[in-house]
C-alpha cells in the first residue's frame, strides 16, 4: 500500500506530460511528422512489440551487444584497473596513456572501430566494452588505493604476501568503488551500442531509429527512444540490486542505540 | 625480572616528507616484561604512533634495535597484534565471529573449533548474542570490543594499542578502560598502549613512559602506584612534565 502510493506523484506527472504532450499535437496541433501524438506513438510500440513483434530482432541485437561488450570491458577494466594500483612499473608505462585515452570522446573511435571491426556484432561490442571501460578502470584504481591503511597494515601482520592482502582487504574494499563504476558502465554501454549503430548497421534499435529518421517516421524513433529507455532502466536497476547485493555493508549507518 | 618480551635499545624513527626528513622520535630504549602494561604518554607529534608502528613491524628504525623475545623485529606478524583507535578497522564484509576467527583461521585452525574460539571471545569481550552481526550494524564502542577480541584470539605476544579508546564517548570509554582491565587479568597477555590522556594512563598502566614533543625522547619511565592519592600525584606530576599548553588543555 505505502509502495503503492509512493508511486503515486511520478504517476501524475506522467499523466501530465502526456496531457500535455496530446494537447499539443493530434489533428488540431502539431504535424506528426514533427511530433506524433502519445497514441501514435502508442500504436508503432504496440504493433513494433506485439502484432509485428518486428522490434524484437532488433532489441536482442541491441540487448546482446550492451551486455557482451559490457562484460568484456568490465572484466578488463577491474583486471587493468588491480595492474596499475598495485604495480609501480606497470603505472609508470601505462597510466599516462589511459589518462589521455579517457578524456577522449571514445565515440569519435566509432568509424574507425567499424572499419577495422567490421559492420555486425563485433564492431559494437568493442565499442561498448571501450566506452564502459574507462570509468570503472579509474573507480578501481581509487577503491583499491582507498583501501583503509589500517586494515592493510592488520592483514599484513597476518601475513606477509601481497597477493593475500590484495584478495582478502584491498578488492573487497574497492568493491563499493567497483560496483558504483559499474553502475556508470552500464549506462554508457547501452549509448556505446546505440551509437555504433547509428554510425552503421543493419540491425539494431540504434538502426531502426535511424532509418525511421530518413523516413520522418518520428513515432517509430519515439518509439526506439522508449525501448531504449526501459532497457537502460532495467540494466542500471538490476546492477543496483547487485551493488546493494554484493556490498551490503556500504551506506547504512551504525545502530545509535546498540550499545549496551 | 625475566627476560623481557619486548627490548628498544636507542630506536631512532623518522620519515620522509615533502619539507625533507622529519625525525619523529629519537634515543628511545625501554623494556617490556610478561604481563606489563606500559603507557606511551605525550603530546600529538612525539611520535608515539610511530614507535607503536615500528613495534608492530610497519616501519623500520632507522637506527637502534628493536627486540621481540630477543630477536629483532624485521616485518609485521601475529605475534603483534595491533587494535587501532579507528572504528573501520574490522572487515566490513564478515560478520563479528568471521571477524575474531580470522586470525586463527589464517594461522590453519579448523573452522568449527575457530567459530568456537571466537564465541568464546565474544562473551568475554560482552557481545554475547552480536556473532553473526555485521560490524557496519554495531557502534563504535561494540566495534571496539570486537577489534580487541580478534587481536586477543590471534593470541599475540604483545597486544599494541593506538589510542583505542580517543574516539569513544566519555562515558564508554571509561567502561572499555575497566573491560580492557578485566580482560588482562583474564588473559594477563603484555601491553604496550599509546595515550595522549594522562588519566587514561595512570588509570590502566603498571608503568608509563612520558615523551618529550618534536623528537620524542624519553623524559621519564614511571612506576603506577596503587593508592588513589599517589595516583593523583602521579598525573599531576606527568601534566608538569608534559607542554604547559597541555597542562592548559587538561586544566
Amino acid at each position: 500500500m505505502k509502495r503503492a502510493l509512493a508511486l503515486l506523484p511520478p504517476l501524475l506527472t506522467l499523466a501530465l506530460i502526456l496531457g500535455i504532450w496530446a494537447a499539443f499535437t493530434g489533428p488540431t496541433g502539431l504535424p506528426s511528422y514533427l511530433l506524433p501524438s502519445p497514441s501514435l506513438v502508442g500504436a508503432a510500440l504496440w504493433s513494433g512489440l506485439v502484432t509485428e513483434g518486428t522490434d524484437w530482432p532488433h532489441l536482442a541485437f541491441t540487448l546482446t551487444a550492451t551486455l557482451v561488450g559490457y562484460v568484456i570491458g568490465s572484466i578488463g577494466a577491474v583486471l587493468v584497473g588491480a595492474l596499475v594500483a598495485e604495480s609501480r612499473l606497470f603505472e609508470r608505462f601505462v597510466y599516462p596513456y589511459i589518462i589521455a585515452i579517457q578524456a577522449m570522446p571514445k565515440v569519435a573511435l566509432a568509424p574507425l572501430i567499424l572499419v577495422w571491426f567490421g559492420f555486425g556484432l563485433a564492431s559494437k561490442v568493442v565499442l561498448v566494452a571501450l566506452i564502459c571501460f574507462f570509468p570503472l578502470l579509474v573507480n578501481t584504481i581509487t577503491g583499491i588505493r582507498g583501501a583503509d591503511r589500517e586494515m592493510i597494515e592488520m592483514a599484513r601482520s597476518f601475513s606477509r604476501s601481497g597477493w593475500f592482502v590484495f584478495v582478502h582487504v584491498k578488492l573487497p574494499a574497492a568493491a563499493p568503488a567497483i560496483m558504483a563504476g559499474l553502475q556508470i558502465g552500464i549506462v554508457l554501454a547501452l549509448i556505446g551500442a546505440v551509437v555504433g549503430e547509428f554510425v552503421s548497421s543493419d540491425r539494431g534499435v540504434g538502426y531502426v531509429i535511424g532509418s525511421a529518421t530518413v523516413n520522418m517516421n518520428v513515432a517509430v524513433m519515439f518509439a526506439g527512444v522508449l525501448e531504449l529507455a526501459a532497457a537502460g532502466m532495467a540494466g542500471s536497476t538490476l546492477v543496483r540490486w547487485l551493488h546493494r547485493r554484493i556490498v551490503f555493508w556500504e551506506g547504512r549507518p551504525s545502530h545509535p542505540s546498540a550499545e549496551s | 625480572m625475566s627476560t623481557p618480551v619486548l627490548e628498544l635499545r636507542d630506536v631512532s624513527l623518522g620519515y620522509r616528507t615533502a619539507t625533507g626528513w622529519l625525525t619523529a622520535c629519537e634515543g628511545i630504549s625501554f623494556s617490556l616484561a610478561e604481563g606489563e602494561r606500559l603507557m606511551l604518554v605525550g603530546a600529538s607529534g612525539c611520535g608515539k604512533s610511530t614507535l607503536l608502528g615500528a613495534v608492530a613491524g610497519f616501519h623500520a628504525p632507522h637506527a637502534g634495535q628493536l627486540l621481540l623475545d630477543g630477536r629483532p623485529v624485521t616485518q609485521p606478524g601475529p605475534d603483534r597484534m595491533m587494535v587501532f583507535q579507528e572504528f573501520e578497522q574490522l572487515l566490513p564484509w564478515k560478520s563479528v565471529a568471521d571477524n575474531i576467527a580470522y586470525p586463527r583461521r589464517l594461522a590453519g585452525t579448523p573452522r568449527a573449533e575457530g567459530r568456537r574460539e571466537a564465541e568464546t571471545l565474544i562473551a568475554q569481550v560482552g557481545l554475547t548474542g552480536f556473532a553473526d552481526a555485521f560490524p557496519h550494524t554495531l557502534s563504535g564502542g561494540m566495534k571496539m570490543r570486537v577489534a580487541i577480541a580478534r587481536a586477543l584470539a590471534a593470541r599475540p605476544r604483545v597486544l599494541l594499542m593506538d589510542e583505542p579508546f580517543a574516539a569513544l564517548d566519555a562515558l564508554t570509554r571509561r567502561r572499555m578502560q575497566d573491560e580492557l582491565l578485566r580482560l588482562w587479568r583474564d588473559f594477563g597477555f603484555t601491553l604496550l598502549f599509546v595515550t595522549h590522556a594522562i588519566e587514561e594512563a595512570v588509570a590502566l598502566g603498571s608503568r608509563i613512559l612520558v615523551l618529550s614533543p618534536h623528537p620524542g625522547r624519553v623524559q621519564a619511565v614511571l612506576d603506577v602506584p596503587d593508592t588513589l592519592e599517589e595516583r593523583a600525584a602521579l598525573e599531576a606530576r606527568i601534566h608538569r612534565l608534559l607542554l604547559p599548553e597541555e597542562v592548559a588543555l587538561h586544566a
